[in-house]
């Protein structure tokens, strides 16, 4: 069983898809000689050449409208969105597009397409370079979205998104690009679509995905410390959420926690937290608590440490959940 | 400089001579040689002109009878197609049964030609369906209502039928707003960096709803293309044969390996932009007639009629199909029902979605308490 990082599992994973299926292409720019800027496509170029693996022109709306011209002949195209903050040009194409598609055609076009985005921060990087824009996409009915945490999950999911007949967002964590971790070829893996319990714990449910997966388990570690047992999810998918292993979790912790990089208003923590309180608000023993990045634009390198998420801004949402003293105990607006 | 594109608030109103573009048949029906056009022209025989200006006068008729429609409450909207059927049907004929088109909203004509039927060709304006038809099997798109996306379509298509290795060629239809969108810009980027087969068939129909083609462009549209490497023509869009010829000429191209083709065919939308449109706020009346004296199926008739070929018989002919066709748009148009509202849950995604099958289930349980005593699948249980 191979150790791989997180960006090398995803490399391997699309490597056997274009290995396994001829249909399979990649378009994205720079992906060729140089292997991408982060290198998750290095020497796919040379190895499968120029025609399966290939350099587009600079403009993120041609490739996503190209792939769906390329998906209406036939092919599967996984496409490469440089940078998170780089997505909005092909906003278009994706939104009215390729989500609407198979809609739009009564069933008889299928868009098998694999966007993905490496996103998130904390790389301490120029603007355009750490957004999590997920939510926009989870709003939009026909995309699938789904987010790795790890490099076995990664390495899975990739191939597994490629294969689905559906639109997927592919949401590539890039701070944990170089998180290592054994990947083996898992026999019967869980579906895209489907939730993962990564801690079991008995008193607080913190919801996650991507990047603050690690997070979260080093804040259940640092909890259990203090006597406090912490289960973690990892939602894998975004759209559909799994809500039923969400809700199993709350109905036996009677807490919730869900955190997440984006900006707070509207995003994905907002709908768990009201999807929760809608199906097992007899369970809750708290109101539901959202730790996420503040509702301003993503700040500069030197301050993203203190708009992103920690494991001590989540252990303060816990407290909050656990009625123990915390940040906000007298705290009146 | 004699255009039209360097005007800036005004459309054309110059004479043929001095619009410079290709014309192979002059407005009163004369056949004008052309030593490049000719061969692309070489199997026209009489019948065949017969058989175009049949088609122009069944897309004209089409055109007017969901226009009543709407006018009659039986369509929501319609765009009409009046003035630029030379444009659509002498392009759609140049296409090969593979050849795949895209298509922007007012491309009923060229839908009619590629075989799709005539209920279909009303769903999405009835607002029974968003999408109407199998593009597989007419090999035509549904239609894009955001302007110029279906051109980055078209070019995608064409890179995989050169993959491929096929010498299947897509084409796109778009307009001269449309060239002002980044899409159309980019398509052309893309297709000249790869040499697609596609050809970007552009009407230039003068307005995009209220805005004259000079706020789009002060140079021709045809003179953006070679800036992209692409080779432009320009032709007189209300020349069906004209339009044949140069569309043929940029298949056969494409077809050869030899890539992308914009082809620019001056054109004329004599009608507003769509049944909701009020095009006398914006646009004068001597432009209008100066435009009526252009129209594509006079000239073809004319044309007929110097052949010697106008004959009773085909015009009878011709009357036989119109007035079937009409009566079957019509019939197809009142037969479309509502669908089940259950059905706007289907194909979002191609496999299950958990959210959307709980939403849909709920909703079932929800419109089941309107239903009548003893109509429920529950009843007598």
């Amino acid at each position: 069983m191979p150790t791989l990082t997180l960006a090398k599992a995803i490399t391997a994973g699309l490597r056997r898809s274009l290995d396994s299926d001829d249909r399979v292409l990649l378009l994205g720019e720079d992906i060729g000689a140089l292997g991408g800027v982060f290198r998750v496509t290095d020497g796919l170029q040379r190895d499968f050449g120029a025609d399966r693996v290939m350099d587009m022109p600079l403009a993120e709306s041609g490739i996503i409208g190209t792939a769906i011209g390329l998906a209406m002949a036939g092919y599967r195209p996984v496409c490469e969105i440089q940078f998170d903050g780089f997505i909005y040009p092909a906003f278009d194409q994706i939104v009215s597009q390729l989500a609407k598609m198979h809609y739009r055609t009564g069933g008889t076009v299928r868009m098998p397409i694999t966007i993905r985005v490496p996103y998130g921060g904390g790389i301490g990087a120029v603007e355009h370079h750490s957004e999590s824009p997920e939510a926009y996409f989870a709003h939009t009915a026909g995309l699938r979205v789904v987010t790795c945490s790890n490099p076995q999950d990664a390495h899975t999911m990739i191939q597994q998104s490629i294969a689905c007949d559906d639109p997927v967002m592919f949401f590539e964590p890039k701070r944990r690009y170089w998180t290592k971790g054994e990947v083996a070829d898992v026999a019967d893996p869980p579906g895209l679509g489907r939730a993962r319990i990564v801690l079991p714990g008995i008193d607080v449910t913190v919801v996650t995905y991507g990047p603050l997966v690690a997070t979260a388990l080093e804040a259940a570690a640092a909890a259990s410390a203090d006597g406090v047992s912490i289960e973690v999810i990892d939602l894998r998918s975004l759209s559909p959420i799994d809500f039923d292993t969400v809700t199993d979790s709350v109905r036996r912790t009677g807490r919730l926690v869900i955190t997440h990089e984006a900006q707070q208003s509207g995003g994905l923590g907002a709908e768990i937290a009201a999807v929760v309180t809608e199906r097992c608000f007899d369970a809750l023993r708290a109101a539901p608590v959202r730790v996420t990045g503040f509702d301003i634009p993503y700040p500069a390198a030197s301050v993203e440490e203190h708009f992103l998420p920690d494991l001590d801004r989540l252990l303060d949402g816990v407290d909050r959940v656990l009625d123990r003293a915390n940040s906000l105990s007298g705290w009146t607006a | 400089m004699s255009t039209i594109v360097t005007r800036p608030h005004r459309s054309d109103d110059l004479s043929d001579a001095e619009r410079d573009f290709v014309q192979l048949v002059t407005p009163d029906g004369q056949r004008r040689p052309h030593p490049v056009f000719d061969p692309f022209l070489a199997d026209v025989t009489p019948a065949l002109i017969a058989d175009l200006y049949e088609d122009l006068l069944v897309v004209r008729r089409i055109d007017a009878e969901a226009t009543a429609l709407q006018r009659q409450g039986e369509l929501g909207l319609w765009p009409p197609v009046l003035g630029q059927e030379a444009a659509q049907v002498g392009s759609a004929h140049a296409l090969r049964s593979d050849d795949f088109a895209f298509t922007s909203y007012r491309e009923s004509a060229v839908a009619y030609c590629r075989g799709v039927k005539v209920a279909d060709l009303l769903r999405i304006w009835r607002g029974t369906s968003h999408g109407a038809w199998d593009p597989y099997e007419v090999k035509i798109a549904v239609p894009a209502i955001v302007i110029g996306v279906q051109t980055l379509h078209a070019t995608g298509y064409a890179l995989g039928c050169q993959k491929k290795g096929s010498d299947t060629v897509a084409i796109t239809y778009f307009g001269d707003g449309a060239t002002s969108q980044g899409d159309v810009n980019e398509a052309m980027v893309f297709a000249a960096s790869f040499r697609a087969p596609v050809v970007f068939f552009c009407q230039n129909n003068q307005w995009a709803i209220s805005e004259p083609v000079g706020l789009q462009s002060h140079t021709r549209l045809s003179d953006r293309a070679p800036g992209f490497g692409i080779p432009s023509l320009r032709i007189d869009g209300n020349d069906v044969l004209a339009v044949l010829a140069a569309t043929r000429m940029a298949l056969d191209r494409a077809r050869g390996g030899g890539g992308p083709t914009f082809i620019e065919a001056v054109t004329y939308r004599m009608g507003p932009h769509t049944t909701s449109d009020d095009p006398t706020r914006y646009r004068d009346k001597a432009e209008l007639e100066t435009w009526a004296r252009r129209d594509p199926i006079d000239r073809i008739a004319a044309h007929l009629d110097s052949l010697g070929e106008l004959t009773d018989a085909l015009r009878a002919r011709v009357t036989a199909t119109c007035d079937a066709v009409a009566a079957d748009l019509r019939a197809a148009c009142l037969a479309l029902d509502p669908p089940h509202p259950l059905t706007m849950f289907d194909n979002v995604y191609a496999h299950p979605h958990s959210g959307i099958d709980r939403q849909r289930s709920q909703f079932a349980a929800y419109l089941a308490m309107f239903e009548q005593p003893g109509t429920s699948p529950e009843a007598g249980a």
